[in-house]
């Protein structure tokens, strides 16, 4: 497992070594700083020198490093990267290298505790903040409250306290997703899919049991063969008629009982307290795509470039999107642009080379047009422009693309308790490209 | 701790001023003074100030102090320049044992976690004791932290704890009530198992009965504790295939996990363990169950992507069944790092098929437009190799590819030469329609490969491109600046064009052949110089069946891994060697190697190394049924007169300059320029690797070249 855990800043220097094996020595540190940091060459987040593996992450401003020796488990050690990287936004806000140093006493003890001999141990947030804070340890805890603490990161419900109380007990559910799209230069879909969370915040008391229920037709192994795959099957129509979803694929939270899941389709658990993501879910079917966009571009001579952009809502008119950011692509040697538009406001972001439209409220079913012309500098070396895509950003509150609901959530307490339950959903551009 | 605000400490410290902070005798309530004077050690360490070992003794003294945080910073001190100063470092020994006999579960755990790092040999001598009453502590916390200390004891010292009881009673604890307890000890003997390496007695043996423990608790454990457990089923062996089948039906439900570590280690196993079923519609089933999980990884990072997409690469060689649907997943974001772009890349390759093509084609030739200039040739070179492996379309693919030439961008151009190369070796005198607009772009070949691959075309299609000597001559004015690779290349297309068009080639040939083997150092160019030159003087007739004689069919396979290899791989899904896609012990030597263990249920017949070996020797058995090629008839023509010039000037070198021996005649154009397999991992210190470049190589237009 891990040898070593290392983070350093853009210029290479070493915020934090950790060494859980005699076998990660200090000057590996420079090693990665020489090969990784200033190797502008680097494609990989994996480097192999010798014995030695670098598996790094990037964040913020920050390199999170994991050194390992032979042939480790490759998918744990990103894993772990990026429960680190969680950690450390829940300690410290944002995680980055000022949070670093201004933390790193309480980064080592935090790694001394969630890794023992590099083998990542309990990583709960809630657990580890009992008794790793930042606000300094209160002299010395009281035995009792010791040995409630070391079950509680050993135990079964390692992601649950059992003393949590509140007056009023609340559960918020809160469905995201993320719309893809990959829209072909002739107008055709490529690529069009939902990455779905489930985002609970759970105000409950006690250890409440919860059951969660979906308008889902969870297809993971229905009717063995036939499966529907893609969107050409026929059935799809009657499927959205009777109201239900078919999800591709989900994965939970480690609270949800997987084995329950596998044998009846309940989603039951017991929450951490506090907010958490309940599951994640991929949908590829009946995709309802939120907006139409079509693109006309034309490179006149090689001096000019004009664009005709027109984006409709394809929802319902009642709802509305909010923060609309249509990206234009323009050649690199662009000089001047001249925008119309039929609503919002677009400015041309030399910089990023792009012309950026943006609408902060897009009611449903109406369509906005962009027309615009970028005026080219003459160049030397006449090189091909690449065309990056037309890409889409937006929010949409009461509205999924899945056509994914939630049923109903049920809470179960030994006390009995009556507890109050929100759902809201929204939908957001994933990665909403338009070739052209 | 007291958070924040920190980072003033960190900064360079000086010994002297920081032991005068630590040993100030002004008032210090709450020990203030002491921690940020510990705080400001701790920051020069990480920095690799080495200087702080000198503060040995005080921080010792610091140790006494009864408040966890100075302890633990005192601790971490300890632990990172323990070894340095050996005999200092043992001033805090004691400490570290009376707190392990502390009534606070968190402290005791703390000093045993930090007595075991120390590699000093006191302190691992003084360890055992201790630990064998704390691998039997009442609470689990400090139970789950002797586990690992057992590991981390025999990572200090093999003999100590071999001669010792500790692995039986880390074995015990496999019986423990407490879940994180069991994960934690099965976690520790995996780690010894795994160093042990085969070399000492140790053998790891998980019976029917453990494998059933192991599962059931699965869902009570922490998601590293899956992880662990999962590892460890790799080591079980069913005897039946209805065991198999059950035990893979009872894991699948951890393929829906959200850590992608227990999915990718639950597919290995299930994988593993599909070698031992029977029933091809078990299988089927379970290969439909890990697309789904396999697919949705791709929304995690794109460090998790990209190892999710290079076991993608893997598990189509083995079980085509399980993404035999999903090429559009594949697709790449305009915002995809450039190593999943890649990888996604070399999936949709393979992939693609009779049916997908056209959508195929349209999506690479989208990329070919793209900024990385690494990724645009690599989307070429797909391109081309997809003309040579899926026949029908290859029209379809050659139209794309010279699309691609009119762009007239320079290494778009060249790699499109290097594959329409292939192409004309795939369909020999077919799409000569091509040449013409080859030949336009002759003044845009800078790249060795890509002029050797035009060279070869011209000297191939001697006899149907009109101006072919001239186009020859044109390259050989540059011939002294060539690398071997060219002037290889330009040797033998000079011989074609001289077969084929006596007239023409009679001024080159002999000019060519003197360069060849009296201008240069190189053995090879030399030795096929000389090859030439006695094959035309001696038989023109057999010179001609040689160099214009038929050659060896190419495919686009090449990238296939090899059979052992793909066995090998299989077993090892999800870890650092799938992104290599080599086997284990070329990239990590240390690596205990794992194969597949035989039993009554491994059904042998369907492993990739039985299957290859069953088609070999059916190959072999046909090849010697099969008669050899004729030669064709060759052409009078004014081979003599060249001959005589050739034979006029070898006699006019002196005898000792010739040796020619009975060598073996290749008649294979590629093997000159046959490039040498890339041996990265060769020898393994001190050598880079990287995963872009990781297929073994050859000429035959590999994809994964470059």
């Amino acid at each position: 497992m891990l040898s070593g855990i290392l983070f350093f800043n853009q210029k290479g220097e070493n915020l934090i070594f950790r060494q859980f094996r005699n076998d990660c020595r200090p000057r590996l540190s420079d090693v990665f700083r020489i090969q990784v940091i200033s190797n502008a060459q680097v494609r990989s987040p994996i480097l192999t020198l010798g014995s030695t593996t670098f598996s790094h992450v990037k964040h913020e401003n920050i390199y999170l490093v994991a050194i390992t020796k032979s042939n480790a488990n490759a998918a744990l050690v990103f894993e772990f990267l990026y429960r680190l990287i969680a950690l450390g936004r829940s300690y410290f806000g944002k995680f980055d290298e000022e949070a670093v140093k201004n933390n790193f006493v309480l980064i080592y003890e935090l790694l001394d505790e969630i890794l023992d001999f590099g083998y990542p141990q309990n990583t709960e947030t809630d657990t580890l903040k009992m008794y790793i804070t930042t606000e300094g340890v209160k002299s010395e805890r009281a035995m009792e409250d010791s040995s409630r603490i070391t079950m509680q990161a050993t135990g079964a419900l390692s992601w649950r306290r059992a003393d949590v109380k509140y007056r009023k007990n609340e559960a918020f559910v809160d469905v995201i997703e993320d719309v893809n799209l990959l829209m072909s230069a002739a107008g055709t879909v490529l690529k069009e899919d939902v990455t779905g969370q489930i985002i609970m915040r759970a105000y409950l008391s006690g250890v409440p049991e919860c059951k969660f229920g979906l308008n889902d037709r969870l297809l993971l192994d229905d009717n063995g063969p036939s499966r529907p795959n893609g969107n050409k099957n026929g059935s799809k129509a009657t499927r959205a008629a009777a109201g239900s979803v078919t999800l591709e694929d989900c994965q939970f939270h480690q609270c949800v009982k997987l084995g329950r899941f596998d044998t009846d389709r309940t989603i039951s658990f017991i929450p951490p307290d506090g907010e958490f993501e309940l599951m994640r879910y991929r949908a590829t079917e009946n995709i309802n795509l939120p907006f139409k966009v079509h693109v006309i571009v034309n490179e006149v001579g090689k001096t000019k470039v004009e664009y005709q952009i027109a984006v409709r809502a394809n929802y319902g008119s009642k709802l509305f999107a909010t923060n609309v950011v249509v990206k234009v692509p323009t050649p690199l040697n662009t000089a001047t642009t001249h925008v119309r538009t039929s609503q919002g406001k677009a400015k041309y972001e030399p910089a990023e080379n792009n012309i950026v439209w943006r609408i902060p409220r897009f009611t449903g079913q109406s369509e906005y047009v962009l027309s615009a012309d970028a005026i080219l500098t003459a160049m030397t070396n006449q090189k091909a422009w690449s065309r990056p895509p037309v890409s889409l950003n937006f929010s949409l509150l009461m509205f999924t693309s899945s056509g994914l609901l939630v049923r109903y959530l049920k809470v179960f307490e030994k006390s009995n308790y009556s507890s109050v339950k929100w759902v809201r959903y929204m939908t957001r551009a994933g990665s909403y490209e338009i070739r052209f | 701790m007291s958070g924040g605000g920190d980072a003033k400490f960190f900064a360079r410290g000086k010994v002297a001023e920081l032991r005068i902070e630590l040993n100030s005798d002004k008032k210090d309530k709450n020990h203030v003074r002491k921690k940020i004077a510990l705080k400001k050690i701790v920051a020069n360490m990480t920095m690799s100030n080495n200087d702080m070992a000198g503060l040995f003794p005080d921080v010792v003294q610091c140790m006494q102090i009864p408040q966890l945080e100075i302890k633990k910073m005192c601790f971490l001190f300890l632990v990172n320049y323990g070894r340095m100063k050996p005999e200092l470092a043992l001033q805090g020994l004691p400490i570290l044992l009376s707190d392990i006999e502390d009534s606070n579960p968190l402290v005791r755990a703390l000093a045993l976690r930090t007595l075991s790092y120390i590699h000093v040999r006191q302190f691992v001598e003084a360890t055992v004791g201790p630990l064998r009453i704390r691998l039997r502590d009442p609470d689990p916390y400090v139970r789950k932290t002797a586990a690992f200390c057992v590991a981390k004891l025999y990572d200090h010292d093999r003999d100590l704890v071999e001669g010792s009881d500790l692995i039986d009673k880390l074995n015990g604890l496999l019986q423990d009530d407490n879940p994180t307890v069991v994960t934690s000890a099965l976690a520790a003997l995996l780690d010894i198992w795994e160093r042990d390496g085969g070399s000492g007695g140790i053998r790891l043996v998980i019976d029917k009965a453990n494998a059933g423990k192991f599962i059931q608790i699965l869902p009570d454990c922490s998601e590293w504790g899956q992880t662990y457990i999962l590892e460890a089923l790799m080591s079980y062996v069913p005897q039946e295939t209805s065991e198999a089948s059950i035990m893979a039906e009872r894991i699948c439900p951890r393929l829906q996990h959200s850590n992608s570590a227990v999915v990718l280690t639950c597919i290995r196993v299930i994988l593993y363990l599909m070698n031992y079923i029977a029933s091809p519609q078990e299988i089927s089933a379970l290969c439909r169950k890990l697309s789904p999980p396999l697919v949705t990884l791709l929304a995690k990072g794109p460090e998790v992507q990209y190892l999710a997409l290079r076991n993608a690469l893997l598990i189509l060689q083995r079980r085509p069944e399980v993404l035999r649907n999903d090429i559009r997943v594949f697709f790449c974001k305009y915002n995809d790092p450039i190593y999943v772009k890649v990888t996604k890349l070399e999936l949709i390759f393979m992939l693609a098929n009779e049916e997908n093509i056209r959508e195929v084609l349209t999506e690479l030739r989208e990329y070919a437009t793209e900024i990385d200039v690494h990724f645009v040739r690599k989307s070429v070179r797909a391109i081309g190799k997809l003309a040579i492996k899926i026949e029908p379309a290859a029209r379809e693919c050659i139209r794309t590819l010279l699309e691609l030439v009119s762009t007239k961008v320079s290494y778009i151009v060249q790699e499109a030469t290097v594959v329409i190369r292939n192409i004309f070796r795939k369909y020999p005198n077919q799409y000569e329609s091509i040449i013409s607009t080859l030949c336009e772009n002759l003044d845009s070949l800078d790249e060795p490969e890509a002029k050797a691959a035009m060279i070869w075309v011209i000297g191939q299609y001697a006899d149907r491109i009109e101006n072919s000597d001239v186009l020859l001559d044109d390259f050989l004015y540059g011939w002294a600046d060539e690398p071997v690779e060219v002037q290889l290349a330009l040797l033998t297309a000079t011989v074609k064009l001289f077969i084929q068009r006596p007239t023409k080639g009679q001024d080159l040939v002999p000019k060519v052949l003197k360069w060849a083997t009296e201008e240069t150092d190189n053995p090879d160019l030399r030795d096929r110089g000389y090859m030439y030159w006695r094959l035309l003087s001696a038989d023109p007739a057999a010179a001609r069946a040689v160099v214009m004689g038929e050659k060896p069919p190419i495919s686009a396979e090449t990238e296939k891994l090899d059979p052992a290899t793909l066995e090998e791989m299989c077993l090892n899904v999800g870890t650092l060697a799938t992104v290599y896609l080599k086997p284990v012990n070329q990239v990590f030597r240390v690596a205990r190697p794992k194969k597949l263990e035989d039993s009554p249920a491994l059904q042998r017949h369907l492993l990739p190394t039985v299957q290859a070996m069953a088609e070999m020797q059916a190959m072999i058995s046909k090849q010697v049924a099969s008669p050899q090629p004729k030669t064709e008839p060759v052409h009078e023509g004014d081979v003599a007169a060249a001959v005589d010039s050739a034979d006029d000037y070898f006699a006019s070198v002196p005898p000792g300059n010739i040796g020619i021996g009975g060598g073996v005649v290749n008649s294979n154009p590629f093997s000159g320029v046959m490039q040498s397999p890339s041996d990265l991992i060769e020898n393994n210190y001190g050598q880079v690797n990287r995963p872009q470049t990781n297929f073994t190589q050859n000429n035959q237009g590999d994809l994964i070249l470059l």
